[in-house]
């Protein structure tokens, strides 16, 4: 028998996918890098290059069939003449053979939420390889507080991009400028389409120059241009963060009021999945320091939709901290032309009395996990979305505190200064009286990431330390 | 500069048309890197198929020659630089490929134990400064390394990598400026694959000539085909003489290509099938050097042979990759501040 041909996987996290095309037949020579086959996945096609030479004898999957299972046979190659025909030999490898997976690979699943290793390129097709519990997710998605009406299911991704065309068809001062933004669709897919509806004069491609560029960006703002400014993910905006910080922020102050700064940074924030420290950070406490600065951050596709298109609004520099992960989940969006999340308020995505839990991004997520897990042990927690970070809504906050008298908060970034701390300290401000037990923050562990999938796993908060945490001030 | 110019022009004097930068054991030696690499990098790519690499994972396939080429003008001591792009650079200054593997699979026997992961691996003892994630910042690190040479009087020089991407970061300039105004034994080699994830060069940048983007500080550049191994040698050892004699930094833009993707599952739409497979057919920079090889007397049994090995190590290298452990789970709070002894 001749050497298997596996179905690759595309992604980590990529299952199964269609085989669309044969490129080669039964009978032909294959030599390294010949592409012998395309692979589709929703939105994108792979093509699947030869590894060895050999001559393909097989084909073990008809083309158009769908849902094949990733490490299954699709073909199978003679081995040609080199060293890989020897079946056991080493690097006779086209055929991936079936090492029994180890622990790291056979659960990519990270805690409660099935992390995406998205990629910068890929991310559109990556997020729809999965099924993605996204009825799950339309669940945990309460009504928006003011009823704005109909709702229809969509990923954050398409909530993002609605954001931004409809604030660029209201007014032609807003553009979108990044790496990768205009004729690759963006590197993360967000600005699908944009360059086609809008052209290159308001959808512009800039060159791997973050300082540069925010520079640009900031200057045009400063005589009433209205741009965003995607950073690819936020880990780079630390290339730039002199001109956000010392040209966007203090500007205004500095001119006696003179000179605005209407602009918006964007981008992904926060851990992907086993992209290693540095492009694994999350920068809420960091824009959050700042005076001068607003800073957002999503959850579901409302708070996307909604929260963007204030931020666009907003005279001021504000900050809107996406997740990558979340990127590809579904939830209801109101479809009101006029929707609009004002920024400065949290929304209580589940009511309860025994404990506040105040998150914000993927954290509402986990918290919400977490009082799934804990209705069923008879504690009911309230979870508070953030989804704005500075302003922050304290009143909300102590307003459920003084009802439940516990607090928890959770967030992914380091525990020293996070996000949490504040809170906390507001709370202990607002409501010290009513508190039933100090408060206890959840967190990322403090260290940087770890690229191991056990550890990268460790250093995540989960949902059972959500748990542990609640019973902990419960005294339960 | 001139000076430069000198060894350069005297060198190419020297060698008559036929003799090659290299001889042919250099070039047997070069054929067999060069291939371990690509060896290595696809074996890479199939884990990552098989899930058993997460992540990105940025492969080096068609750009062989360029730190085959450049390392076979090294001394011990002289340091290497480059960005996430990292695994070729790696192999080339003598990392071990079972140890590269597993850092790639994220376990306790790769280079970082497993906290690195693709992007960031180190060697001291090589001389590899790292596997860097955030595109141009190792351009600044490497005037630094150079720096180092320059305050402890050595003789050793730092290559420092680049892509013609990262090309445009606003640090690579003052780093130029810093290199030059202190005469700084760094040798900056741009590695213009003519994309940077899904921009063409002429889309990101104005400039036409890579190699001359350090002339306002007076640092000499060349452009050189980096598909050929001998083209990079013979470069690179002008460059390296420039920089051993205390002239300061030397540019380098080696006009290269990668087959594959950007990282592991980009669709690259924004280049036809027809250019990938063109450089493929009529630059490869090891087809070339086999092709040399034989002109030059060797047999395809020598050939196989050197095949049959590489092979060989790359298979032990993925099984070791394979059954080494996960790091323990303690490893996530190490390393974060050096302890000092108490
Ligand atoms: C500061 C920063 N911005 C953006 C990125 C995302 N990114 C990673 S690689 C890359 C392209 C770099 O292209 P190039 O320098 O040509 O190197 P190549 O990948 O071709 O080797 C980009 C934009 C990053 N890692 N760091
Ligand atoms: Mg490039």
């Amino acid at each position: 028998m001749g050497v298997q041909i596996l179905m690759p996987a595309l992604s980590p996290t990529m299952t199964e996918g269609k085989l669309a095309k044969w490129l080669k037949q039964e009978g032909d020579a294959v030599k390294s890098g010949d592409v012998i086959a395309e692979i589709e996945t929703d939105k994108a096609t792979m093509e699947v290059e030869a590894v060895d030479e050999g001559t393909l004898t097989k084909i073990l999957v008809a083309e158009g069939t769908e849902g094949v299972s990733v490490n299954s046979p699709i073909a199978e190659l003679d081995g040609g003449g080199g060293a890989a025909s020897k079946g056991a030999a080493p690097g006779a490898d086209t055929a991936m053979p079936q090492h029994p997976a180890p622990p790291a690979a056979a659960s990519p699943a990270v805690g409660e939420v099935a992390k995406q290793a998205e990629d910068y390129g890929t991310v559109a097709q990556r997020g729809t390889d999965r099924k993605e519990g996204a009825a799950k997710m339309g669940e945990a998605a309460a009504a928006p507080e003011k009823d704005w009406g109909p709702t229809k299911p969509m990923t954050v991704r398409e909530a993002l991009r609605d954001a931004m065309a409809v604030e660029m068809r209201a007014d032609d001062k807003v553009f979108l400028m990044g790496e990768e933004v205009a004729q690759y669709q963006g590197a993360y897919k967000i600005s699908q389409g944009l360059l086609d509806e809008f052209g290159p004069r308001r959808v512009i491609d800039t060159p791997i120059t973050e300082h540069g560029f925010t520079g640009m960006a900031v200057g045009a703002a400063m005589t009433g241009l209205k741009p965003i400014v995607e950073y690819m993910t936020f880990n780079f905006s630390m290339q730039a963060i002199d001109q956000i910080i010392n040209s966007a922020a203090k500007t205004l102050y500095m001119s006696g009021g003179q000179l605005g700064c209407p602009i918006v940074f964007r981008g992904a924030n926060g851990a992907a999945a086993r992209v290693a420290a540095q492009h694994s950070q999350c920068y809420a406490s960091w824009y959050a320091h700042v005076p001068g600065l607003k800073v957002v951050a999503p959850w579901s596709s409302a708070d996307a939709k909604g929260l963007l298109r204030a931020a666009i609004r907003d005279p001021n520099p504000v900050i809107v901290l996406e997740n990558e992960i979340l990127y590809g989940h579904t939830f209801d969006c109101p479809t009101a032309e006029d929707f609009i999340v004002p920024i400065g308020k949290a929304k209580t995505e589940r009511a309860g009395r025994d404990v506040t839990i105040v998150a914000y991004s993927i954290a509402v997520t986990w918290a919400l996990a977490a009082a799934d897990e804990l209705a069923k042990q008879g504690i009911e927690a309230e979870v508070i979305n953030l989804r704005s970070i500075r302003p922050l809504d304290s009143e909300t906050i102590a307003a459920s505190v003084k009802r439940t008298n516990r607090l928890v908060t959770v967030e992914e970034g380091w525990p020293y200064a996070n996000i949490g701390t504040e809170v906390a300290m507001q709370v202990i401000e607002a409501a010290f009286d009513w508190l039933d037990a100090p408060p206890v923050r959840v967190c990322g562990k403090d260290v940087p990431m770890p690229y191991a999938a056990n550890l990268e796993k460790l250093a995540l908060p989960t949902t059972a330390e959500i748990v542990d945490a609640v019973k902990r001030v419960t005294y339960k | 500069m001139a000076q430069a110019a000198e060894t350069a022009g005297a060198k190419r004097r020297t060698r008559t048309a036929k003799e090659a930068p290299m001889t042919r054991d250099q070039l047997l030696q070069a054929y067999r890197d060069m291939l371990q690499i690509r060896r290595f990098e696809e074996k890479a790519g199939q884990l990552y198929g098989m899930g058993l690499i997460g992540g990105f994972c940025h492969l080096y396939i068609g750009q062989e020659a360029v730190v085959v080429g450049m390392q076979a003008c090294l001394e011990p001591g002289d340091q290497v630089i480059t960005s996430y792009r990292d695994h070729g650079h790696m192999l080339a200054t003598g990392m071990e490929a079972r140890g590269v593997m597993a850092e790639l699979t994220g376990r306790a026997g790769g280079y970082s134990r497993g906290k690195g992961g693709s992007m960031h691996m180190f060697s001291r003892e090589k001389g590899f400064y790292g596997g860097h994630g955030i595109v141009g910042a190792q351009v600044s690190l490497g005037a630094g390394l150079a720096f180092s040479n320059w305050y402890r009087e050595s003789r050793n020089v730092s290559l420092t990598y680049f892509g013609e991407g990262a090309s445009n970061q606003g640090q690579v300039y003052e780093s130029f400026n810093l290199a030059a105004l202190m005469k700084l034994p760094v040798i900056f080699i741009i590695e213009n694959n003519k994309y940077g994830m899904g921009t063409s060069v002429e889309r990101a940048s104005a400039s036409r000539d890579l190699s001359k983007n350090g002339a306002p500080w007076g640092i000499p550049g060349e452009q050189v085909d980096g598909m050929s191994v001998m083209a990079v040698k013979e470069a690179g050892e002008r460059a390296v003489a420039h920089c051993r004699a205390g002239n300061g930094p030397y540019l380098l833009e080696m006009k290269t290509y990668r087959y594959r993707g950007h990282s592991m599952s980009d669709p690259a739409k924004y280049r036809t099938r027809e250019e990938v497979q063109k450089m493929r057919e009529q630059s490869d920079p090891i087809e070339t050097a086999r092709k040399m090889l034989l002109e030059q007397g060797a047999t395809e049994a020598d050939l196989k042979k050197i095949d049959d090995e590489v092979k060989a190590i790359v298979q032990e290298a993925a099984d070791f990759a394979q059954s080494s452990p996960e790091p323990d789970e303690k490893e996530l709070w190490t390393d974060i501040l050096i302890e000092e002894a108490r």
